[in-house]
């Protein structure tokens, strides 16, 4: 059955859906979605590290993504706000792995391959390491899942419940960190970011508790992942692009349903 | 009062819950806290005054372990349990949570615990509901709500009250008195609602970066070092403080009543608006 790549596509699609479900969550509750975007960028230096130097991409990415993470931690501050540190550091990397790659003969193409991913090239190893990654990012948030709740409602509160907002924001980073590495090769890296944040937002009209949000926003995720390749398998669409496209739709159909969940209730007296 | 022995803390009523040894604070290198000598005794309430800047909020963070003292020691005694309330809460529209959800983080509680937790603050029956669809009278109760889960010893408010009217902010400090007098727990509060809060108080501190002066209200709202923090705004609180000796009213304070009216009269009632008084109507509108 995995020898067709249609199903390992969708298997490695849903695998990262699932990763993105809960992180996806936390990056939109705490208004990191700029940070998704630069890690991913950032994620490009690994990408060429990895080609240069023939070293597996998995950690290389994972690598590079915590690096970054440390220097944004490093340099905001008094000086610099979080997102111009992230600006310059994102940027910054994707140059230097640009750069990087240049020396290194006959990699051009494969460069692009991670802009853009290739969903349907996906190989039995790489969905081995994408099922790793999703299982350990899902574990990890499962595990840190309350206090992290608690973190991004009111670090005070949570350091009065003897829990440490910067150790919370870490597991996070390292979640973003794998979720990144594991995706760079299904949707690339300008994309990534837009399988955290579109469906999470779409998730957010349709429920009243954060488990449910995660729940939801794996659905969409699905459902996103499978409607964008049988777009690519009847439409001949690029898969990646049509993954994105089908969450956005998932995205405005949410918008729609709150929109008139909003209006059942004002009829319905206004109170909640 | 002030001296504090360097042994650990023991039990007991009137004895010292947190006590605080010369302890300094600085923020990126600057100083903000000075050698701050201060304790909080079982069953007492402690209020820190003071102006914009004169560091209570980082005193509250140093007490409670989010800022790390610069200097000196703070000291607390075995076992001891802190609810805290913090100044706000700045949810995000994004981030959908129930009241009894964030009411069981970061652990589960019983439903029954929950429910007793938010009646006592005065909303009861909220579980369902939205926390961003609150009021703000309404966020701070669910808020000391949770506090009180634990069943803390000390309760520890940082400005808990700011974004309140006033009728609101004197309710919600006799809500305060109550839990004190129910749970015989003490309380730490930052407040800069200086005439409500004077009166809330058994012990104040006067803070501008070090401890101005402190005592019982009215030694410190008589003291000159408070009167020359707060000018116009502290010789009102005196006049209000020894006004309220005579009798209470509910006109001009915005409703507010003092302690000996306050307490019967609160019990119960639920909404955000200030006690209707036993001053009557007449007599109180001759101070208005």
């Amino acid at each position: 059955m995995l020898d067709d790549f249609m199903i390992r596509a969708a298997l490695a699609g849903i695998g990262l859906a699932l990763a993105c479900a809960p992180l996806g969550c936390f990056v939109v509750w705490r208004r990191m979605a700029y940070y998704g975007d630069a890690t991913a960028h950032a994620a490009l230096l690994g990408v060429a590290l990895s080609l240069a130097f023939a070293v597996p991409l998995f950690p290389a990415v994972i690598l590079v993504a915590l690096a970054m993470a440390a220097g944004v931690t490093g340099l905001t501050g008094r000086n610099h706000a979080g997102d111009t540190a992230l600006g310059v550091l994102s940027h910054a990397a994707l140059a230097t792995g640009m750069v990087a790659v240049s020396f290194v003969p006959g990699v051009r193409t494969d460069l692009m391959a991670y802009l853009f991913g290739d969903i349907l090239a996906v190989t039995r190893g790489d969905l081995a390491t994408i099922w790793l990654g999703a299982g350990a990012v899902v574990a990890l948030l499962a595990w840190r899942w309350s206090a992290l709740l608690l973190a991004t409602l009111s670090p005070e509160m949570a350091v009065a419940a003897g829990i440490r907002p910067k150790a919370e924001q870490w597991a996070l980073n390292v979640a973003l960190a794998l979720v990144v590495a594991a995706g760079i090769r299904i949707v690339g890296a300008l994309l990534i970011s837009a399988m955290l944040i579109i469906p999470a937002a779409a998730a957010r009209p349709l429920v009243r508790t954060p488990e449910a949000m995660a729940v939801a926003a794996g659905g969409i995720g699905i459902a996103g992942v499978l409607g964008g390749l049988a777009g690519a398998w009847n439409a001949d669409l690029p898969a990646g692009p049509a993954i994105v496209c089908a969450v956005t739709i998932l995205f405005l159909l949410g918008v729609l349903v709150g929109a008139v969940g909003r209006g059942r209730r004002k009829r319905a007296g206004g109170t909640l | 009062m002030r001296d504090l022995p360097g042994r650990i803390l023991s039990g007991g009523p009137g004895a010292a819950l947190i006590g605080l040894d010369r302890v300094s604070v600085a923020l990126d290198g600057h100083p903000i806290l000075d050698s701050i000598d201060m304790q909080v005794r079982r069953g007492e309430i402690v209020t820190i005054v003071g102006p914009n800047g004169s560091g209570k909020s980082t005193l509250i963070r140093t007490i409670i372990g989010l800022l790390p003292a610069t200097s000196g020691t703070i000291r607390r005694a075995a076992g001891l349990t802190i609810g805290y309330v913090p100044q706000r809460l700045a949810i995000d529209p994004s981030m959908p949570v129930t009241v009894g959800r964030f009411m069981n983080l970061p652990r589960r509680r019983p439903a029954a615990a929950v429910a007793a937790a938010l009646a006592e603050a005065g909303l009861p029956g909220v579980e369902r509901r939205q926390i961003a669809g609150l009021s703000g009278g309404q966020l701070q109760r669910v808020l000391l709500a949770r506090a009180l889960l634990d069943k803390p010893d000390l309760l520890i408010l940082d400005e808990a009250t700011a974004g309140l009217d006033q009728p609101g902010v004197a309710a919600f400090y006799a809500r305060i008195e109550q839990v004190r007098a129910r749970h015989g727990c003490a309380v730490l509060m930052v407040s800069h609602d200086l005439q409500i809060v004077m009166r809330a108080s058994d012990h104040v501190i006067c803070l501008n970066g070090h401890v101005c002066c402190e005592g019982t209200p009215e030694k410190v709202s008589l003291s000159p070092a408070y009167h020359s923090l707060f000018g116009m705004a502290g010789a009102e609180t005196l006049a209000l403080y020894r006004h309220h000796h005579t009798h209470s009213h509910d006109e001009d304070g915005g409703g507010e009543s003092g302690r000996e009216s306050g307490r019967a009269d609160r019990a119960g009632c639920g909404h955000d608006h200030g006690p209707h008084g036993p001053a009557e109507p007449a007599r109180a509108r001759d101070h208005a």
